[in-house]
């Protein structure tokens, strides 16, 4: 394996699985009264937040921590951000420090790529959310996730008939859970407004399609993207009634889906818009599962790219 | 690939060993009643599943039996591509005041030894912890010693000693390879 | 002064005769005439730049007219064009007679400014034009270059005005709302990388309106730095309809496409984007058949840490003084598109004609001495450390060109020696 996580394109298929099954054994360790493994002793992790996210935040300080890494957490948040100037000096002060790992999450696309391929710092660069680019663990963790409910945490998810709705144009979410989830069989069908969809999304090797309601019942996991208000310009759709009843994921269309159905989202969830709450606290729901099987991802992805190093 | 290789144990030899060392247990332990028979992925799980097997069999009674995957706890991880990770799986009951038996193939450095120590102590205290190898090879470079052994070969540094198993190469053999 | 052993933009053997800073007839060698060897080396009038940015005032730290000017002589160029948008806006005649002074002052080419269209590049209110063409400074082209004149009557108005004095309005076409916060090209590769992107339509729809509009009003209207497939067949359009229009391309809009993003190094980022492949073709095939009448290096030096920074943050631009003719040769005539008689025409001759710079673009005798003297032969690495521009923000880093810039001649005196 690479390096770096920077994009899903960097995974091939065989680690993309690795990365599943390693983090399956993981989890059943850590339901046992293990409290730490000492694999990564001594090695510094960094978690490099420019954008707000505690939850993501905490998922990778919790596997560093139980593969008994030091974390340091830098937040952005308070300090001036100059353009890009805050990149560059930032990555040169944490290379002082020493960091054999650095998490990443930054609202530009690209970001965590320009920390690999300056030379300002050594350490293997995890993208945890860039922009509107890509977000694997993410990705990693939704496949895992549907492999634990759909193929009893084995093999690939070859034929799974996998639905993303919402706004894809902004989405890192979409992007990496498309590639991923082609990448291990899965056939994936983005619904969403036109206007939320990328020109070219056709070149994707996905399906496209603007209605919500027909054929539901021929999915087996529904993914609903976060309805992305702080990243949109107005003109995008009319209004927020108007979206959540078309896209929106109600009852109604809750009912159409099959019995074994998962519904997925990455969090967090603005209820009542992209999800009903009823949705959401359906027993189709697997969203807890997600940011529980988050940690387990991050302890295989955190492993896996420093383990040997 | 073609190397040299001389067999020192034989299918018939592996059974006789691990026959005698199923006696061995029994008869160190005073019985199986407070045993857990652990097995080191991949070959040590499955010398341990034929031991559990036997020992049952014998005093007629179903002895505990678990999986122990040490890779999170060597010290030797940096240097080389991470490994993937084997299964762990101990029993219910636990390894909490329990007599231990862990079960490896071959017995080299010590380290994988260690390391199985050390993923233990995690699970639980047992009462005493015992080591059964098929082969040890000499070479250790820590002060660890099985309790009981299959055969004692003493090999070179650079030879190479391996084990094959039914379950995973289709045979029974023990090899040396390397050896002039 | 006399040189010989040259050879002319065919191959064709020739010499030239240098009397008083202007090119002299060969007939009458005068006797203590300097006689130069020119090694075999190729003579071409000195190129002529209709778009470039020196960032004085207001920008030193990027580059100065000393800097910009001598970069410019550096890559072959005699005279540049000085695009409007400094701090202050180069609105007034006293700020476009600063700039030409300095390049006066400085002597290593003829800078000639390019006035704002508009009062500090708004797009609101008409600057005083005439003032500017009435200056030392005898300014002819107008542009709000880096912003848009959006306003259609704005627009119509001041092609309008400047027909009093044959004046050029040179539109950077880029309808700023259908780009607000755009990074790159708008296309497949835009929607991988997640960076907002920047619709061909954006820019084709401004230079499909301004067409129709100079139609209408008939002045002259140029279109800078030209990206599109779409653009090169409206200006076709145009022309077969007797729209008084002419078009320039930069060099890096003539090699480079918007693949060179997935890097996401900002060296790449560039107003107006890097496009597709299509699009360069169709460039190309726009100068070789006639439809893109110049090129223009659109030379925008960014500090360092400008470009080093994620793309997002980073500055629009790249310099290209140095590297247009060499980076043109690679893309059109190693490409055996047109030949380097053509290229020459379209970055000395065409772009003087177009301004009115009448003493550069030829080497007939009577004019100034202003030529370049370049070897058709040689390789060069483009090297940072090499780099005569105060900025450094080349995408062709690293990357081996064809023809090397020899020797560079202001009124028959030497102003650049490689």
């Amino acid at each position: 394996m690479n390096r770096h996580l920077l994009s899903i394109a960097d995974l091939s298929k065989e680690d993309a699985l690795r990365i599943l099954d390693t983090a399956a054994e993981l989890a059943r360790v850590t339901e046992t009264p293990v409290k730490k493994l000492p694999t990564l002793r001594g090695r510094t992790i960094v978690n490099l937040f420019f954008e707000d996210s505690t939850r993501t935040r905490i998922s990778f300080e919790a596997a560093a921590k139980r593969l008994s890494a030091d974390v340091i957490n830098f937040s952005a948040k308070g300090s001036s951000l100059s353009k890009g100037e805050s990149l560059k000096d930032t990555a040169l002060t944490l290379q002082a420090m020493g960091a054999d790992g650095v998490v990443i999450r930054h609202p530009s696309s690209g970001a965590a790529h320009r920390l690999a391929s300056q030379k300002w710092m050594n350490g293997s660069i995890i993208n945890a959310g860039d922009g509107t680019h890509e977000h694997p663990t993410q990705a990693l963790l939704d496949a895992y996730t549907i492999r634990e409910h759909l193929r009893d945490s084995n093999g690939d998810l070859q034929d799974i008939r996998v639905a993303i709705v919402g706004d894809v144009l902004h989405s890192r979410v979409a992007r990496s859970n498309v590639l991923l989830l082609q990448k291990l069989g899965a056939s994936v069908t983005l619904i969403a407004p036109p206007t939320l969809l990328p020109v070219s999304v056709e070149s994707w090797g996905v399906n496209v399609r603007y209605q919500f309601e027909r054929d539901l019942s021929n999915f087996d996991a529904v993914m609903m993207l976060r309805v992305q208000r702080e990243r949109m310009d107005d003109a995008f759709f009319p209004n927020e009634r108007e979206y959540s009843r078309n896209f929106g994921l109600n009852l109604s269309r809750l009912n159409q889906l099959s019995a074994e159905c998962i519904v997925m989202h990455p969090g967090p969830m603005n209820r009542g818009l992209e999800i009903s709450a009823d949705s959401a606290d359906s027993d189709k729901a697997v969203i807890v599962d997600q940011v529980r099987n988050g940690v387990a991802i991050r302890m295989a992805t955190l492993y896996l790219l420093l383990g040997g190093e | 690939m073609s190397s040299d290789f001389s067999v020192v144990l034989d299918q018939g030899e592996i059974a006789r060993s691990l026959k005698r060392i199923a006696h061995e247990i029994i008869e160190h332990n005073k019985g199986t009643s407070n045993l857990v028979i652990v097995g080191i992925p991949t070959r040590g799980s499955h010398l341990a599943a034929r031991l559990t097997q036997m020992l049952s069999t014998l005093e007629a009674t179903n002895v505990a039996m678990g999986t122990l995957d040490t890779t999170m706890f060597r010290d030797d991880l940096r240097g080389s591509a991470p490994r993937s990770l084997g299964r762990t799986e101990l029993p219910l009951s636990g390894i909490h005041e329990r007599d231990v038996v862990i079960v490896d193939d071959v017995l080299f450095s010590g380290r994988t030894i260690r390391a199985a120590l050390d993923a233990l102590a995690e699970h639980g205290r047992p009462r005493t912890v015992q080591l059964s190898v098929l082969i040890d090879r000499g070479h250790r470079e820590l002060p660890i010693r099985a309790d009981y052994v299959g055969k004692n070969i003493p090999t070179s540094r650079s030879e190479r000693v391996k084990v094959l198993l039914t379950e995973t190469d289709g045979v029974d053999e023990v090899r040396i390879e390397g050896r002039a | 002064m006399r040189i010989i052993n040259l050879v002319d933009v065919t191959g064709k053997s020739m010499e030239l005769a240098i009397k008083d800073g202007r090119f002299s007839s060969q007939d009458s060698p005068t006797a203590n005439q300097e006689i130069i060897d020119g090694l075999g080396l190729t003579v071409i009038p000195g190129l002529v730049d209709l778009h470039t940015h020196l960032r004085e005032p207001g920008k030193e730290d990027a580059e100065t007219v000393f800097t910009g000017s001598y970069a410019a002589a550096s890559g072959g160029y005699t005279a540049i064009s000085a695009m409007p948008n400094t701090n202050p806006v180069a609105d007034t005649a006293g700020v476009v007679e600063q700039v030409y002074r300095l390049g006066k002052a400085h002597g290593f080419c003829d800078v000639f400014p390019i006035g704002a269209v508009t009062v500090g590049q708004q797009g609101i209110a008409l600057s005083e034009m005439g003032a500017m063409h009435s200056s030392e400074a005898e300014v002819r082209i107008f542009s709000d270059d880096g912003n848009c004149v959006w306003d259609s009557l704005v627009m119509r108005r001041a092609l309008e005005y400047v027909k009093a004095f044959d004046g050029i309005i040179a539109q950077h076409a880029q309808d700023p709302r259908l780009t607000q916060g755009s990074q790159m090209n708008e296309g497949e590769v835009s929607a991988i990388l997640g960076l907002k992107g920047w619709p061909a339509a954006a820019e084709e729809s401004i230079i499909a309106r301004d067409l129709l509009l100079n139609e209408h009003v008939g002045s002259r209207l140029h279109i800078c730095h030209l990206t599109t497939a779409g653009g090169v067949e409206l200006i076709r359009w145009a022309k077969q309809r007797g729209i008084r229009v002419t078009a320039e391309v930069t060099p890096h809009h003539l090699l480079l496409t918007d693949e060179l993003a997935r890097s996401y190094d900002p060296i790449f980022k560039v107003n107006p984007p890097l496009r597709t492949d299509r699009d360069v073709h169709a460039l190309r095939e726009g100068v070789a058949d006639g439809t893109i009448d110049v090129i223009a290096t659109d030379h925008a030096p960014h500090p360092m840490e400008d470009k080093e920074c994620e793309w997002a943050a980073a500055a629009f631009g790249m310099i290209g003084l140095e590297t247009a003719l060499s980076v043109t040769y690679k893309a059109l005539v190693e490409t055996s598109l047109i030949t380097f008689a053509d290229l020459i025409k379209r970055m000395s001759t065409a772009p003087a004609e177009i301004a009115g710079y009448s003493e550069h673009g030829s080497l007939d005798i009577g004019s100034e001495a202003n030529f370049t003297l370049v070897d058709l032969r040689s390789k060069w690495r483009v090297e940072a450390s090499a780099i005569r521009s105060k900025s450094k923000n080349s995408p062709y880093l690293g990357m081996e060109l064809p023809v090397k810039v020899m020797r560079t001649f202001l009124r028959g005196k030497e102003v650049f020696s490689a």
